[in-house]
């Protein structure tokens, strides 16, 4: 053979199967298939997302170990800062479990921000209405009424996807903007305070209209409706059939038909879920902390709830974690003002902790190897 | 040796993950002829021909083009040393022309005119024409039939320069009278000093064309040899390992009472397509009845309506007796019809789950698998260990992801499932599709098992040999209707095989 002759080779690459080369050349492969990522890869992006945050706060001039510090302490560190953590964790857990229920059938829902002010504003509406109802009708009715307004909100959004394929992500998205306009009127308008000096929100919430807090702190009841919603959540799909029905759909929608399930049918249950759960959330933050319906009542607990369930892989327990850290997040982001920082620093890290564990999602796709 | 082989593969492995789909392959074909590579579905000759277009890399051995040492990393490399491959499934845009398929991803012009595109639209014909090859570049490829949109592929391939062709299952979506035509074209294009390799697992069709023959079985090559020097029984044993015995077919009982009657049966795909049109058919117990056709004949929309799965537009279905109103899985399902559908994985299986959650799909409404609206979940557990071990299934544990099984052992879970359920009426379509030998043997006898107990079994299939060897009756699908029936004893391979070309018209009644 006169193979070896001819090592000049196409492409100037022949050869190379018998010379190694001086570096180890590294070559990206793309394997769509390999979907799951190592379980360390929620945590990397944290730590990205913290190290690069860390630039921009230096860049601001602020050592960015301070800030962290300071974060850390204030949300963690005192026991008024644990309580407010936990405050700004209930909605987020309830958000949280609501959107996963609808990823884990592929059903992209980022309304829950617009079904938690749905829940707010319907619990609200229980006070405005009807306001001299003792404690064992108000809240009871506030809840429900929070539940199935979120709910509703959501089915918004499923039964155009189900009947005339319209995609939830614009859908889900857009009715946010609706809830909010909705809220910004009932506030400022018809619900307004008469004795509230002008201020952008509902009368105050009597003791009756308001969920029991825990001793003096601001901690409410609504932290027994988050766990018990993490539990519910746990066991539905470990154990109940339509928790594996909703399996099957989430893992391969067409075997899912091939076993007689409806698509549709679940994935209005799912969303009546989904929304349900962002709404009794934004029925909590009325009746246990704001106790009225103002302007700006949720700082976007919807739209970090996407990130907490991410970030849980819609896992149950992951989702308590996930949770009880971005409230922490928030609860910080606060006190880093204290040092001349905007609050806004927390969402600059949440921004960037999802920006991660996307591009964590990605790169689980890509093997690397070397080549030989 | 003075001439170099056009192509040489030496030592060649391959592994996937533990899979070995190549074993120290040697490999050569001359330039100018038309080299077949013979063997089983995963015998490893699309492997093979992956690793020459680029699509996959050696795990070791040495490729050499032309008595060259070469290294092909990617489907453009081999494009630049003159390889082009068609493929099984069609790389088209079904929405561009003939011929803007063609010069898709051609780098050469970033202008792309009307004049730009009528000059390349001449080459391009020129090209067809050196070849004898008829395609109408200027029509989009979706008005295309499957034949002349694998023309569309060889032009592709030839006008981007490539002298070695590799083909890869080219007749598996062609009617008889199309794969002549095919054939004439390789002819012409070996006559034109072109290197032609294809993969195939049809005898009669390596006999046909092929100047030589490799044959391939389970990852490694067996013998090369020249066509004069075999014939068609010889290289059935070196495939196969062995005589193609195939499974013992016992004689059955005398058919029983009807279990399914479809009559007049017309079935709309959607766009105006009728899938399915004016379509009779009757399985009784204790009888196999084969649907033999080439793939997209109506035999998908014809399972697919008979799992429940899509509605069906004229005439009537009956199963045991009882007259469908309307299309339900769920009624499919209580009526006693279980349902191996075509694409295991993409529509039997959920590939992310377990074994235990793949067992239950069909069966977990039942109160022995849940109750009050919860799944009995130990219960389950032991149900599914004892599936696993009476159907063989080879698996690390229950709750491994069934999408890392093997393609045998996900079909015995998919059949552990179906046929657990006692069913009264079994529609398995490509029931064996991707399986080894043995697997597919093991699907073969589970089939022949359940008309033994007295089941009715409805088999489509597009492997004629499958059909012929476990039908009572056969039955040919062409243009979404039944166009031939015979008894086991009339069957002809000659006379299926024009019925699936659509060549002759429905016969006198022959069946028994």
């Amino acid at each position: 053979m006169n193979g070896k002759a001819a090592a000049a080779g196409m492409d100037g690459d022949a050869g190379s199967a018998r010379r190694r080369p001086a570096v180890p050349r590294l070559r990206f492969e793309f394997d769509p298939v390999r979907t799951g990522s190592p379980w360390w890869m929620p945590l990397a992006a944290v730590f990205a997302a913290l190290a690069v945050c860390a630039v921009f706060i230096a860049a601001g001039g602020t050592d960015p170990l301070a800030v962290y510090k300071k974060m850390l302490t204030g949300a963690f560190g005192t026991r008024f800062g644990l309580t407010e953590t936990l405050v700004k964790a209930i909605p987020l857990l309830l958000c949280g479990i609501g959107v996963s229920i609808a990823y884990r059938i592929s059903f992209w829902n980022i309304g829950a921000e617009g079904q938690f002010l749905a829940g707010a504003m319907a619990a609200t509406a229980v006070t405005i209405y009807m306001p001299d109802l003792p404690a064992v009708l108000a809240l009871p009715l506030m809840t429900a009424a929070g539940i199935a307004a979120g709910g509703l909100w959501g089915l918004l959004t499923a039964l155009p996807r189900a009947y005339f394929q319209v995609n939830e992500l614009i859908s889900s998205l857009m009715l946010n903007y609706i809830a909010l306009l909705l809220l910004d009127y009932v506030v400022f308008g018809p619900w307004r305070d008469p004795g509230g000096l002008n201020f952008p929100g509902s009368p105050m919430f009597t003791a009756d209209q308001s969920l029991p807090a825990f001793g003096s702190t601001r901690l409410h009841f609504g932290l027994v409706f988050a766990l018990a919603a993490a539990l519910l959540y746990a066991f539905t799909f470990r154990h109940t059939r339509w928790g594996y029905e909703l399996r099957l759909i989430g893992a391969n929608p067409e075997a899912a038909r091939n076993a007689g399930i409806s698509l549709n049918k679940h994935l209005l249950l799912v969303m009546l879920a989904s929304g349900g759960l962002a709404g009794l959330a934004g029925m909590a933050e009325v009746s246990g902390v704001a106790h009225r319906l103002m302007y700006g009542i949720s700082p976007g607990y919807g739209y970090t709830a996407i990130i907490v369930a991410w970030i849980a892989r819609l896992h149950p327990v992951g989702l308590i974690v996930s949770a009880f850290l971005f409230g922490g997040l928030i609860v910080g982001g606060y006190s880093v003002q204290t040092l001349g920082l905007p609050s806004a620093t927390s969402e600059m890290l949440q921004g960037a902790v999802l920006f991660f564990l996307i591009a964590g999602a990605a790169f689980g796709m890509i093997r690397i190897r070397r080549v030989r | 040796m003075n001439e170099p082989h056009a192509v040489e593969m030496r030592r060649i492995c391959k592994q996937f993950g533990a899979l070995v789909a190549n074993d120290n392959i040697d490999f050569a074909a001359k330039p100018g002829e038309v080299h077949a590579l013979l063997g089983e579905n995963g015998a490893g000759k699309s492997t093979l021909m992956s690793m020459l277009s680029g699509v996959y890399r050696p795990t070791s051995g040495e490729i050499l083009i032309r008595g060259r040492s070469v290294n092909i990393r990617s489907p453009k490399d081999a494009l630049a040393l003159g390889i082009g491959m068609v493929f099984q499934q069609f790389r088209l845009v079904h929405t561009l022309t003939a011929a803007e398929n063609i010069v898709l991803g051609e780098k050469s012009s970033v202008w792309r005119g009307a004049s730009w595109m009528r000059r390349k639209t001449e080459e391009i014909g020129a090209v067809a024409e050196r070849f004898g090859l008829k395609i109408p570049v200027e029509r989009p490829v979706w008005q295309l039939s499957v034949g002349e949109q694998q023309r569309v592929e060889i032009v592709k391939v030839l006008y981007r320069g490539a002298d070695l062709i590799l083909l890869d299952e080219p007749t598996s979506v062609l009617t008889p009278g199309e794969a002549d035509q095919l054939f004439e074209t390789l002819r012409q294009l070996r006559d034109a000093g072109k290197t032609v390799i294809l993969t195939t697992h049809k005898l009669r069709e390596v006999m046909e064309i092929a100047d030589r023959i490799s044959v391939m079985r389970k990852g490694r090559m067996v013998r090369t040899m020249n066509r004069y020097e075999t014939n068609e029984r010889e290289l059935a044993q070196l495939m196969v390992g062995r005589a193609p015995a195939g499974v013992m077919r016992p004689a059955g009982r005398p058919p029983g009472k009807p279990l399914l009657e479809a009559e007049g049966l017309t079935v709309e795909a959607g766009k105006g397509r009728t899938a399915v049109r004016d379509l009779s058919l009757t399985v009784r117990e204790g009888e196999i009845v084969g649907i033999a056709g080439v793939a997209g004949n109506g035999q998908s929309e014809l399972a697919e309506v008979l799992a429940g799965l899509r509605p069906w537009s004229g005439g009537t279905i009956r199963v045991c007796g009882r007259e469908w109103k309307r299309a339900s899985v769920r009624t499919a399902i209580e009526s006693g019809i279980s349902h191996v559908p075509e694409n295991r994985m993409k529509s039997g299986m959920a590939g992310s789950l377990g074994i235990v959650d793949n067992l239950l799909l069909k069966t977990y409404r039942h109160p022995e698998r849940s109750r009050f609206g919860m799944l009995r979940s130990r219960r389950n557990r032991a149900w599914a260990r004892s599936l696993v071990e009476r159907f063989d299934v080879k698996a690390a544990g229950l709750d491994t992801p069934v999408r890392q099984l093997s393609g045998g052992n996900q079909q015995k879970l998919l059949f552990a499932r179906e046929v657990d359920r006692d069913p009264k009426l079994m529609i398995a379509v490509h029931p064996t599709q991707g399986l080894d030998i043995g697997a597919a043997e093991s699907v073969h006898r589970l089939l022949l098992e359940l008309r033994a107990a007295g089941r009715g079994v409805l088999l489509i299939s597009e492997d004629l040999d499958e059909v012929m060897q476990l039908s009572d009756r056969m039955l040919v699908m062409f243009g979404g209707t039944i166009v031939g029936e015979m008894s086991r004893e009339n069957a002809d391979r000659e006379r299926i095989g024009l019925y699936m070309a659509g060549l002759q018209d429905a016969p006198g009644e022959e069946a028994s």
